[in-house]
């Protein structure tokens, strides 16, 4: 077994309306910025121990599946690094 | 026996006892942690935030030991009833299609609603007439229904649709619509017409004494 963290990050689908975004958004727009959009994401990192990284970043993406993510409205990936 | 589920967090579960107990409905709040009494004869899942909203409204929750039970009552025909935070719940545990998210607006709404009775052919609405109009509250930040374009069709199709966002009417507009929610969906059955999910409070609309008694037509669905 080897020590990995596996990043999943969850974001809304593409076309789903992100209303805290949108405020995010106006907010920067009022403080003088130029942007053109912007997307929120939650990322969690999961520390845990795996066969290998394929086995981690298969557990991490069943976790988003039945979890981290709603699959209704959200899309995700996940990226698996060795962990000291 | 009515079990009101009670979750961490729950606030509406006392509602739903006292406005069951208003259409003339036996119903006892069940701690989660005990699970679903043998003599359960439905099941309303309240409002609230359970589990302090963590992570999505009802996340929590739709994945705690309980919800096994209620799924199960459900499959085997026990009427269930998710309200409010319960509505979320039951889409984030597979009750009905579909997730509640943040509301259009952003931010929290309370506030009373018109719904127009979609579907008079189901046990929460055979008090009403396809068509009318009804007055419930609304209180929820993440009450805009969502769901992919194809599973709303076939939601429509089925005529799975209870109650529409609409002005007084009973015209469903965009300006009626509180939260941004699909096709004004407020409130819809599962695979089965004995489950149902609304983010508008039958509960607070259904005692003389507070006034309009419009939702006392769901709750009748227990009887």
């Amino acid at each position: 077994m080897s020590a990995y963290t596996a990043t999943v990050t969850v974001r809304l689908k593409r076309g789903v309306l992100d209303p805290e975004a949108e405020t995010t958004k106006r907010a920067l727009e009022r403080l003088g910025f130029e942007l053109e959009a912007l997307r929120s994401t939650d990322r969690f990192e999961v520390d845990l121990d795996a066969a290998d990284a394929d086995a981690a970043a298969e557990r991490a993406e069943e976790m988003a599946e039945r979890l981290l993510a709603n699959p209704t409205i959200h899309d995700y990936d996940v990226d698996v690094a060795a962990r000291e | 026996m009515i079990a009101v589920v009670r979750f961490g967090g729950s606030n509406c579960d006392r509602d739903a006892v006292r406005a069951l107990d208003a259409v003339g409905v036996d119903a006892e709040i069940v701690w989660h942690e005990d699970g679903l009494p043998a003599d359960t004869d439905g099941v309303v899942i309240p409002g609230g935030f359970s589990y302090g909203d963590y992570l999505r409204a009802g996340a929590m929750a739709a994945r705690s030991p309980i919800m096994d039970d209620v799924r199960a009552a459900a499959e085997s025909g026990t009427p269930v009833l998710g309200i409010c935070n319960g509505a979320q719940i039951g889409c984030e545990g597979g009750l009905t299609p579909g997730a509640f998210t943040t509301n259009r607006s952003a931010r929290f709404q309370c506030e009373h609603v018109h719904l127009r009775v979609e579907n008079a052919d189901t046990p929460w609405t055979r008090a009403y007439d396809e068509g009318d109009v009804v007055e419930f509250p609304i209180a929820h930040g993440e009450g805009r229904f969502e769901i992919p374009d194809a599973e709303l069709a076939a939601v429509e199709d089925e005529n799975r649709v209870l109650f529409r966002y609409c002005d007084a009417d009973g015209t469903v507009t965009d300006k009626a619509n509180p939260n941004g929610s699909k096709h004004n969906v407020a409130g819809l059955l599962g695979a089965d017409e004995t489950i149902a999910v609304m983010m508008p409070h039958p509960e607070r609309a259904a005692l003389p004494l507070l006034g309009r008694t419009d939702g006392q037509g769901v709750l009748e669905a227990f009887a």
